[in-house]
């Protein structure tokens, strides 16, 4: 079978939902053909395909996007609406939460508000301070969204479909970083469904539970620690908010060691909620505290040795699950 | 200017006086504490709202503000569903989830009530977009206030629509406060409808207490519209005659002014139109009884209905109940 990127995953995936629905339409900054089918090429094509009515050039306007595809969706429409870089979310939020996220429930149920975010973000590209964040636990804060991040291809390709099936809003974000991952294509039609992890890897000794692009340090860390004869189980959550808490507590019940893993600075993010959760439900198989590790809690700099300093090291995660198993 | 048909007058005067009777019954409870809940008068703004509802088909989508009784109630909501919803029960529109500020009713086109000033402009861009997509035909009318027009999404999308002639139309209810901000404390722009010449937009400003005005203004906006000409922001002048919610304090509203516009009051106005056109005064008068016996009527009902089962709070936050 093919290999596919993840730039050509999302692409297949949006392309194929466009080509069933005619209510699937893009909108935002410079995805159409003319502006070179977005600046990370995710709409390239589809123009040609779909026309200028479904893959629609924005002004720079963040909250008229997303306001745009809030009153689309109302009218029955499933808008993808792309913010160009994470950070530009706080341009809109007005929109999202008290909008988006909100309608059906306001509406006692009237006015789902089915619309796909898609927006990119990741730190090691050197874009510094206001174009690297991972803001998911804003969004996983405010009930009413699906908050979703695939680790590779295969999952884009899956995800992207079911968040445009999804009857409710979806934050999608695609780290920069991993836009050029291959999987093996896993084909038209491909779904991987919300609200379900992944066991990325199976183990005994320890869970850590993360998403997004550090689902592949964790997969590194696990792989070294195998040959040391500690064994970790590694769930991707693909899908942040709401999480799926089952396989998580299975996972820590089995293990008895938990250590939460994400991008986004440790304080208030959304590993401490599932820490915290844990801690409540599996107390009585716990070994240790659960444990967690995020992104240094200051702007993400720019120079790289900094910008690297401030990701969790690999080092650093192979010391907490060191630690964790009282082997250090 | 053509008149107004005399169909097109009654049907307004009737939407007009369903407003204000609804203005009238909901400061009645308040004032007797029979309810207590937040509600923003619409006493002077009634034939705005009437007139530029009268002026869209049943189907066109509407999204409007917490100040939208006008649209809501002239759109034509059962009004036994829009009492129970601003009395917060469950035979309201939104099964009490949403109440005063937030009234949706998709099968009358009263599609968003946002309490975010300006939000509405945004989304009533996407529905519009939808009917451009589509091809449905569907006019997309906001309604909203002068304060919202100095908000970021308002200059969004203005421009937004007009760069895609959506099938819009913008209404700024021009009632000269903005909470407790006049307008010349909040605004230098001469008016609201002269910044749409700044998005290459038709905007026009006119007498909102005046239906000889307001009323083909708004027509001519939903016809081009709807012909594929695109958007255009009417600004209806006219005066908010309360404080900015039922109940808050108007001292900052100087008397003299408030004097001088309520000579311009527009139901006084409107009723010498309508007697001009030979309606006589026992066919009003009894519009207007018929409108109280059935607004009585729905409070009644709404006062007796059930509150919301208070699992309601799990419901309706994603599709699958969690
Ligand atoms: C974004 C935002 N800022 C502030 C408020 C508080 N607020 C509610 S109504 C209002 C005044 C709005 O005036 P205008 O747009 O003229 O509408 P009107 O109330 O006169 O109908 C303000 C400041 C709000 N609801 N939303």
């Amino acid at each position: 079978m093919a290999e596919i990127t993840m730039t050509q995953a999302l692409n297949l995936a949006i392309d194929e939902a466009m080509a069933e629905d005619d209510g699937v339409f893009c909108l935002g900054e410079d995805v159409a053909a003319k502006q070179g089918g977005g600046v990370f090429k995710i709409t390239s094509g589809l123009t040609e395909k779909y026309g200028e009515h479904r893959i629609r050039a924005t002004p720079i306007s963040e909250t008229a996007i997303i306001g745009a595809a809030v009153g689309a969706a109302l009218a029955g429409q499933r808008p993808i609406a792309e913010i160009m870089l994470m950070n530009f979310v706080g341009v809109c939020m007005d929109q999202i939460v008290n909008h988006a996220a909100k309608l059906r429930f306001m509406s006692g149920g009237q006015t789902p508000c089915p619309i796909v975010i898609r927006t990119t973000t990741g730190v090691g590209v050197g874009f510094g301070g206001q174009h690297s964040d991972m803001l998911e636990a804003w969004f996983a804060h405010v009930a009413g969204i699906h908050t979703v991040t695939p680790s590779n291809a295969a999952d884009a390709r899956g995800l992207m479909r079911s968040a445009i099936d999804a009857n409710d809003p979806v934050i999608f974000i695609e780290n920069i970083l991993c836009y050029g991952l291959t999987s093996e294509d896993p084909g038209p039609g491909y779904r991987v469904p919300l609200g379900k992890a992944a066991v990325a890897k199976e183990g005994s000794d320890l869970s850590i539970i993360t998403y997004g692009r550090t689902v592949l340090d964790a997969l590194e860390v696990a792989g070294e620690l195998e040959k040391e004869g500690i064994s970790v189980e590694v769930i991707d959550l693909r899908t942040i908010a709401p999480y799926d808490e089952e396989t998580v507590l299975k996972s820590v019940r089995k293990t008895g060691r938990a250590l939460t893993l994400h991008e986004a600075v440790r304080p208030f993010g959304t590993g401490a909620e599932i820490a915290a959760n844990i801690q409540e439900k599996c107390w009585d198989d716990l070994k240790g505290p659960v444990r967690r590790i995020g992104g240094t809690f200051s702007a993400v700099p720019f120079a790289s040795h900094l910008e690297q300093a401030w990701i969790p090291t690999k080092a650093e995660i192979v010391e907490q699950i060191k630690a964790s198993v009282g082997r250090v | 200017m053509s008149e107004i048909d005399r169909d097109k007058l009654l049907d307004i005067y009737t939407r007009t006086m369903k407003v204000n009777r609804t203005d009238e019954k909901f400061r009645a409870l308040l004032m007797q504490g029979k309810v207590a809940v937040m509600y923003y008068c619409v006493r002077g703004q009634e034939l705005v709202s009437a007139a530029a509802m009268a002026a869209l088909e049943d189907d066109d989508y509407v999204v409007c503000t917490y100040r939208g009784q006008g649209e809501q109630t002239a759109k034509g909501i059962p009004i036994e569903k829009w009492w129970g919803e601003c009395l917060g029960k469950a035979t309201g529109t939104c099964k009490g989830k949403g109440g005063t500020m937030h009234i949706t009713d998709p099968e009358t086109g009263i599609m968003v009530t946002t309490g975010v000033v300006g939000s509405g402009l945004p989304i009533a861009n996407g529905l519009a977009m939808a009917s451009q997509n589509s091809g449905d035909g569907r006019v997309t009318l906001v309604s909203f206030g002068d304060g919202a027009a100095n908000i970021g999404g308002f200059h969004e999308a203005m421009n937004m629509a007009q760069l895609y002639k959506l099938p819009v139309v913008f209404l700024c209810q021009n009632n000269r406060y903005g909470e407790h901000t006049a307008y010349a404390d909040h605004t230098n722009s001469k008016s609201i409808a002269s910044r749409a010449e700044g998005y290459g937009m038709r905007g026009v400003t006119v007498d909102g207490n005046d239906v000889n005005q307001i009323y083909p203004a708004v027509k001519e906006a939903v016809d081009r519209a709807r012909a594929g000409e695109g958007p255009t922001l009417v600004e209806a002048m006219c005066y908010r005659m309360m404080g900015h919610f039922f109940g808050s304090d108007f001292s900052y509203m100087p008397k003299e002014h408030l004097a001088e516009m309520q000579a311009e009051d527009p139901l006084p106005k409107l009723r010498a139109v309508m007697l001009e056109r030979q309606f006589s005064e026992e066919e009003l008068d009894q519009i207007v009884a018929d409108i109280d016996a059935e607004i009585d009527a729905a409070v009644q009902h709404a006062l007796d209905a059930p509150l919301p089962d208070t699992d309601e709070i799990y419901k309706d936050v994603l599709e699958e109940v969690n």
